[in-house]
C-alpha cells in the first residue's frame, strides 16, 4: 500500500510539474506566439539574436529558391511593414506567395530575419477545387510525366 | 456480466451506423479541399473529436457540481465515467491535429495558444483519473475530482476563444464562428454524421462505463458488509 501511495504521488507530481511547465512556457510564450512584421521593424534593436517568431503574408514575387544552395528569401509583410527572410532549407507545401506564414529564427545584424523553420498558416475555410480530378485527368497527368521522364 | 441494456446496444449500434456512412462519404465521396487536397480529410475525424471530448467534460462539470450539491454517489459515477471517455476523444483531437499538422504546417506541433490549451485539457482530466486513483477513500475521490473537474472546464471556453484573442499557427473555428460554417455546403454532410455518430458513441461508452462504476461499487459494499479487506 506504502509504494502503491508512492507511486501515484511520483506520477502525481509529474503531472503537475508537466502542467506547470507547460503553463509557464507555453502560454506565456503563446501570448505573444508571433510579430507581425511592423512589430519586428520597431524593435529590432531590442530582439536582436533572440528567438521568435515572424508570421505575416508573403509577398507577391518575393519568393527566390536556389536548388543548389537550398537558399530560399522571401518577404513577409501585414501591410504595414515588411521583413526580408532567408532560410536554408524547404519549406512545406502549402508555404506560397498571398499566403500567410510563421517563421521561426533569430533577427540578424545584417537587417535580415535568419529563419529556422517555416510553418504555412491556411484558412478555416474548406472547399472543392474549382477544377475537380477525374480518372481521366489523372491518367493524363500520369502520361504526361512518364513523357518528360524519358530521356 | 450480462450484454448491456437495449438503451446501450441501441446506441452503440446507431453510432456505428452513422460512422460507418460519414467516414465513407468523408473519405471517398465528397471532393477533396481546394488548397490542401486529401489531407483535409482528417477534418472529419479531428474536429468531432474534440467537439465531443467537449461534451463529454461538459458532462463532468454538471455532475461534478450536482455531486458536490446532492452528494449522490451515482453522479460521481457518471462524472468519472464520461472524464475517461473525454481523455480519450481529447487524445484522438491530439494525434489527429498532429498528423493533419505536419503535412499542412509543417510541423508535428508547436506551441501556440490553442495547441498548448488543448495539451493542458488533456493534462488537467490525466490529472483528475490519477488524483481519484491517488485518494484512498472513495468519498474523497469523489469531492478533490468534482473540485479539480469543475476548474478544469475553465479551460474549454478559453481555448475556444483562444484562437480570436491571441495570434495562433491554429486557423479559428470553421463551424461555431461568427458568420455561419465556413465549410463547403458538400463537406458539411459527412461532417455532421460523423458529429452525430461520435456523440452516439459518446453516449454508448458512457451508459456501459456507468453500468460498470455502478458494478464496483456494488462489489465494494458487498466487501465492506462481509467485513472483508480488499
Amino acid at each position: 500500500m506504502k509504494k502503491r501511495k508512492l507511486k501515484y504521488l511520483l506520477a502525481g507530481g509529474i503531472v503537475v510539474a508537466a502542467l506547470a511547465g507547460m503553463i509557464y512556457s507555453g502560454v506565456q510564450e503563446s501570448m505573444v506566439y508571433f510579430y507581425t512584421p511592423s512589430e519586428l521593424v520597431q524593435k529590432k534593436d531590442a530582439v536582436q539574436g533572440k528567438s521568435l517568431r515572424v508570421g505575416g503574408m508573403v509577398v507577391e514575387r518575393s519568393i527566390r529558391w536556389d536548388p543548389q544552395t537550398l537558399l530560399l528569401t522571401f518577404q513577409l509583410t501585414d501591410g504595414q511593414g515588411t521583413v526580408f527572410v532567408r532560410h536554408k532549407g524547404t519549406a512545406p507545401d502549402l508555404f506560397k506567395e498571398g499566403a500567410g506564414a510563421v517563421v521561426e529564427g533569430t533577427w540578424t545584424s545584417e537587417g535580415f530575419f535568419r529563419s529556422s523553420n517555416i510553418m504555412a498558416k491556411h484558412s478555416e475555410e474548406y472547399k472543392p477545387p474549382a477544377h475537380p480530378e477525374t480518372l481521366e485527368s489523372k491518367k493524363e497527368l500520369f502520361k504526361s510525366i512518364l513523357k518528360e521522364g524519358k530521356p | 456480466m450480462g450484454r448491456g441494456s437495449l438503451v446501450a446496444r441501441i446506441l452503440g449500434g446507431a453510432a456505428g451506423l452513422l460512422l460507418a456512412t460519414g467516414l465513407y462519404l468523408g473519405l471517398v465521396v465528397v471532393p477533396p479541399d481546394a488548397v490542401q487536397g486529401d489531407v483535409q480529410r482528417i477534418m472529419y475525424v479531428h474536429v468531432p473529436s474534440i467537439v465531443t471530448a467537449y461534451i463529454a467534460f461538459f458532462v463532468v462539470f454538471c455532475t461534478s457540481i450536482l455531486y458536490l450539491w446532492k452528494r449522490d454517489l451515482r453522479l460521481d459515477a457518471v462524472a468519472v465515467s464520461s472524464a475517461e471517455i473525454g481523455v480519450v476523444f481529447t487524445g484522438i483531437t491530439l494525434a489527429t491535429g498532429m498528423i493533419w499538422g505536419k503535412p499542412t504546417w509543417g510541423v508535428w506541433w508547436t506551441w501556440d495558444a490553442r495547441l498548448t490549451l488543448t495539451a493542458i485539457l488533456f493534462t488537467i482530466y490525466v490529472g483528475y483519473l490519477m488524483l481519484r486513483a491517488f485518494a484512498e477513500e472513495p468519498l474523497a475521490a469523489a469531492r478533490y475530482g468534482a473540485v479539480l473537474a469543475i476548474l478544469g472546464f475553465l479551460d474549454i471556453p478559453l481555448n475556444h476563444l483562444a484562437v480570436y484573442w491571441w495570434r495562433t499557427l491554429h486557423q479559428p473555428s470553421s463551424i461555431l464562428r461568427p458568420g455561419g460554417p465556413s465549410v463547403a455546403s458538400a463537406m458539411l454532410l459527412p461532417l455532421a454524421m460523423n458529429f452525430a455518430g461520435l456523440i452516439l458513441l459518446f453516449a454508448y461508452f458512457l451508459v456501459e462505463r456507468v453500468r460498470l462504476e455502478r458494478i464496483r461499487h456494488r462489489t465494494a459494499e458487498v466487501r465492506l458488509t462481509r467485513g472483508r479487506r480488499g
